[in-house]
């Protein structure tokens, strides 16, 4: 059985055996691409970091060879399940020239690997891709140029294959050889020559992730199977809704309980620390039955969300200004105009965050699943009031997270316990109603679009106006971000930022519109929000995208043939014609049981492209609908691995099928009451529909990123398809059937 | 109070000493130190947390361990058989039938304990089988590609 202990060896031995370089030091996010490995993926934690990160434009930041033969690539991105890892490796083995199997991947953790912010907005294959790229090309040239010194040979006269310099004389050496147990040094200028992509023999190839091997074994994998020596159970008992305030509580009976070490109560900050886990969780029921507290109603309820947000939302602000919009699109031979409506909508993590801390020797280590290991160290620093060089964070896989769910409060608060039990390990679990109610929400939002037409289909005028609260609520640095930090004695104040491009993204039409103008309204909303996969790009594209439906349809064209009309850029046109033709829409049923409908997008305006067609079987007799089917197509320039880039777009589409036909987070004056699977249900297999996904795969572009791409579009095609089948126009998501008029269908 | 209580796990008699009241989970987790079985929701409502028991997938976040006594016990652990992957293992691997994984534990249970009793099941009988477990990736296709690929594979499982 492997389990994350401590191994046998004593790490000083361990150390100076394998020389200074990376393998006496692999902390935990370590993962071996040689799949066929029986090394056990976690080791020994330590607080002293032995090659510590000495800044991004350092090539050994990103590009490790050490003496046994090994490539280490770091990035400052997680895995999150999306597969990065694997696509990071590839684009190092590649213009390295390295055998895939000698190469394994580190990913955030501040005692070791390079600062990149969050893991966010589809820019890890954009990003840290860029960045290892050209370490790998940088490493590659300055080992041929040793090469070259110690043969006195031209750099052009020598050949790379799997990690071995050769020359015309025969002779070979390794990059290791050459190295001779020496780092590699200087900065990576970005002078080295980048490889042909004609050339990728790795780059390109649908390459399987080693972890999915560990996973089906059962192998110690999350930050949820991590066992160290010396464990504590703690569960914290949070508040029952927003600005509560403890007025009750009655540490004696909790103490009395078997395993019970310690109650702590600091303001409103409750945490049991138990021998066993299961003890933690019988005394947190306890807790909970006993403790009672005094909180404000909310005074926004579902009923007057919407018009809350028009009438109590802060004056609006130009982001685009286009004078005379409102003439422009009176003048137009068309006009329309339609305002939508999304929801708060849930991460809906799997597994309940976890995390784990640790207070030693004046240095704190954490191990958590957050999307950045840095930011989360910053933020740690000013609630604990602990200098950065006393705090070490470690990124490891959580449940998938889609944005910024509950991994961050997760990490403070075990830090925030570890604290107070020095020497101990302490592990915090949040249980399902934690999650549910606490994590911060993807933000409802209003979304009022007018626009003109001319006599030919053209879009003359397009006018946005939006409403919404924050997208990004991030801790970055401070603690009265985290919700434990509100809760403490001594409490952070929690300071909202104003709203950010996450709040407008793709709210600009990427179509070929000769005036658009965009404002917005930010609001302050009765739920906790923050950035859920897309952000406003999700909500922005349904609205913009059914709306072009709905242009379409007053205009008489055939809503491909619309959206061409209105778009000039070839790779967009492309992937619009691309799911035209795979779908077969000219021979689709038209007899009026199958609903179609298409959107298109590319995300931010400047990422993928992405064009979706959905399928929905009307049943009017049953007064239902049912998605049947989604196609999509996307261009994410350079494929690093096709499978991957497929299994993330057929993920984006499922889940955004299910934000958009079920989901919606419930809540009353007493607070978030979506606190399980039954209250908040999502989709599940007998609702989920066949997917199938294609790629235009374009080698000789950069990689744009493409984990995001799916969202918005799926939501509107699936209105648009009701529409197609029903003659309805759901404009408030989720689009269920009892929102349609079946008497007029 | 604490019981000896013996487990039929994975092939193996095993005894724990704890309390019988506890559910199996925690057991799994914490006694017998395995990773499969996960935490999701403490409520039966996910299937994280699914154990084949007597061939039936079934979710160990509330039942107490003593229930669980002279029961055939299997988990994702065991299922490999020297050193031969389950068919179902492979067919996920060759799938790829994952994206961050936290539900995996929950789909490859219940789709052996469908294959067992119904090596040939249909795409609705997949769906059914599995709609017990919550996937919040949205990797549904994959594992219904990936448990057709094993019913497929003419193995038994």
């Amino acid at each position: 059985m492997k389990n994350l202990k401590l191994p046998k060896t004593d790490r000083r031995d361990f150390l100076k055996t394998t020389g200074h370089l990376l393998i006496g030091f692999n902390l935990f996010p370590f993962i071996s691409c040689n799949s066929t490995s029986e090394e056990s993926n976690v080791q020994a934690p330590t607080t002293i970091p032995l090659r510590p990160n000495n800044g991004n434009e350092m090539l050994d930041s990103w590009i490790r060879l050490d003496v046994s033969g090994q490539v280490t690539i770091m990035t400052g991105k997680q895995e999150l399940g999306q597969g990065i890892r694997i696509a990071l490796i590839q684009i190092a083995a590649e213009e390295l020239d390295v055998d895939i199997a000698s190469c394994q991947i580190i990913d955030g953790d501040t005692g070791q690997t390079p600062n990149e912010g969050y893991t966010a907005g589809s820019n890890s294959v954009e990003g840290s891709g860029r960045a290892i790229r050209e370490a790998a090309a940088e490493a590659r040239y300055q080992l041929l140029n040793l090469a070259s010194q110690k043969w006195n040979l031209s750099v052009s006269e020598l050949t790379v294959e799997n990690g071995y310099i050769k020359n015309k004389n025969q002779e070979s050496i390794s990059y290791w050889e050459l190295l001779d147990g020496k780092f590699l040094e200087g900065k990576v200028t970005g002078q080295a020559p980048i490889k042909d992509p004609k050339i990728h023999r790795i780059v390109g190839r649908s390459l399987h992730r080693p972890d999915i091997e560990k996973l089906v074994r059962g192998g110690a994998h999350f930050v949820h199977d991590i066992r160290l020596p010396n464990i504590l159970h703690a569960r914290v008992m949070h508040p029952p809704t927003y600005n509560a305030k403890l007025s009750k509580i009655d540490p004696q009976s909790i103490l009395v309980l078997p395993g019970i070490l310690e109650l702590v109560v600091d303001g409103s900050f409750v945490a049991v620390i138990a021998e066993r886990e299961y003890q933690a969780v019988i005394a947190l029921r306890k807790l909970k039955e006993e403790t009672e507290w005094t909180f404000p109603k909310i005074a926004t309820v579902p009923e007057n969300l919407y018009r809350q947000m028009k009438t109590n939302a802060n004056s609006p602000e130009m982001v685009k200004e286009s004078p005379g919009i409102g003439s422009k699109i009176n003048a137009s031979a068309k006009k329309l105009e339609a305002e939508y409506h999304r929801p708060y909508h849930m991460h809906g993590t799997a597994g309940p965050s976890c995390a784990l801390a640790e207070w030693k020797d004046g240095q704190l280590t954490v191990w958590s699943p957050t999307q950045g290991v840095y930011p989360l160290r910053n933020s740690l620093s000013d609630l604990l009031g602990l200098d950065i060089e006393k705090i070490r964070c470690i990124g490891m896989p959580g449940s998938g997270c889609y944005g910024h769910n509950g991994a961050d409060d997760a990490s403070a608060e075990a830090a925030l316990i570890a604290m107070r039990f020095p020497d101990k390990s302490v592990r915090l679990q949040w249980t399902r109603e934690d999650e549910h109610q606490w994590e911060p929400f993807g933000s409802a939002m209003a979304i009022k679009l007018a626009a003109g037409l001319d006599a030919y289909g053209k879009i003359t005028a397009w006018d946005t106006h939006l409403w919404s609260d924050t997208h990004n609520t991030r801790p970055n640095g401070k603690g009265g971000h985290y919700i434990s930090g509100r809760h403490l004695e001594q409490p952070f104040q929690f300071e909202k930022g104003r709203f950010s491009e996450g709040t407008y993204r793709n709210a600009t039409p990427y179509y070929n519109i000769p005036f658009k103008r965009l404002q917005i309204n930010n609001y302050d909303g009765p739920l906790r929000t923050s950035a859920l996969r897309g952000l406003g790009a999700y909500g922005n594209i349904f609205a913009l995208e059914s709306f072009i439906d709905e242009l379409a349809v007053i205009a008489k064209i055939d809503p491909f043939d619309f959206r061409l009309k209105n778009l000039d850029d070839k790779r967009a046109i492309d992937v619009l014609t691309l799911l035209k033709e795979k779908t077969g829409w000219e021979s689709r049923n038209k007899n009026g049981s199958i609903g179609y409908g298409i959107a298109f997008a590319k995300y931010k305006n400047s990422a993928s492209y992405f064009a979706v067609l959905a399928e929905v079987n009307i049943d009017s007799s049953a007064e239902t609908f049912k998605l049947t089917k989604l196609t999509g197509v996307i261009d994410s320039g350079q494929v690093i691995n096709p499978d991957g880039l497929i299994n993330q777009t057929e993920g984006g589409m499922i889940q955004s099928a299910s934000w958009t036909l079920l989901e919606e987070v419930m809540f009353d004056e007493n607070g978030v009451q979506s606190k399980d699977w039954s209250s908040y249900p999502i989709m599940r297999f007998n609702d989920t529909p066949e997917v199938e996904v294609h790629i235009i795969n374009r080698q000789e572009e950069k990689p744009l990123g493409a984990g995001e791409a799916a969202q918005g579009p799926v939501a509107a095609a699936i209105a648009n398809a009701i529409f197609d089948g029903t003659g309805q126009r759901l404009r408030q998501l989720p689009l269920k059937p009892e929102k349609i008029d079946w008497k007029k269908v | 109070m604490k019981e000896q209580i013996r487990l039929k796990l994975n092939g193996k008699s095993q005894s724990v000493e704890v309390d019988p009241n506890e559910p199996f989970l925690y057991v799994l987790r914490s006694d017998l130190e395995l990773n499969g079985p996960r935490f999701g929701c403490g409520l039966q409502q996910c299937g994280s947390c699914m154990v084949l028991v007597d061939d039936i997938a079934e979710p160990t976040c509330i039942k107490p361990v003593s229930e669980f006594k002279n029961k055939k016990l299997e988990t994702i652990e065991g299922l490999e058989k020297d050193g031969k992957l389950h068919p179902i293992q492979k067919a996920f691997i060759e799938e790829q039938a994952a994206q961050c994984g936290y539900c995996l534990n929950g789909m490859l249970i219940s789709a052996v304990a469908l294959l067992r009793k119904n090596p040939n099941p249909s795409e609705a009988e997949i769906k059914e089988a599995l709609n017990p477990v919550i996937c919040r990736c949205g990797t549904h296709s994959r594992f219904i590609k990936a448990v057709k690929r094993a019913a497929n594979s003419s193995e038994t499982f």
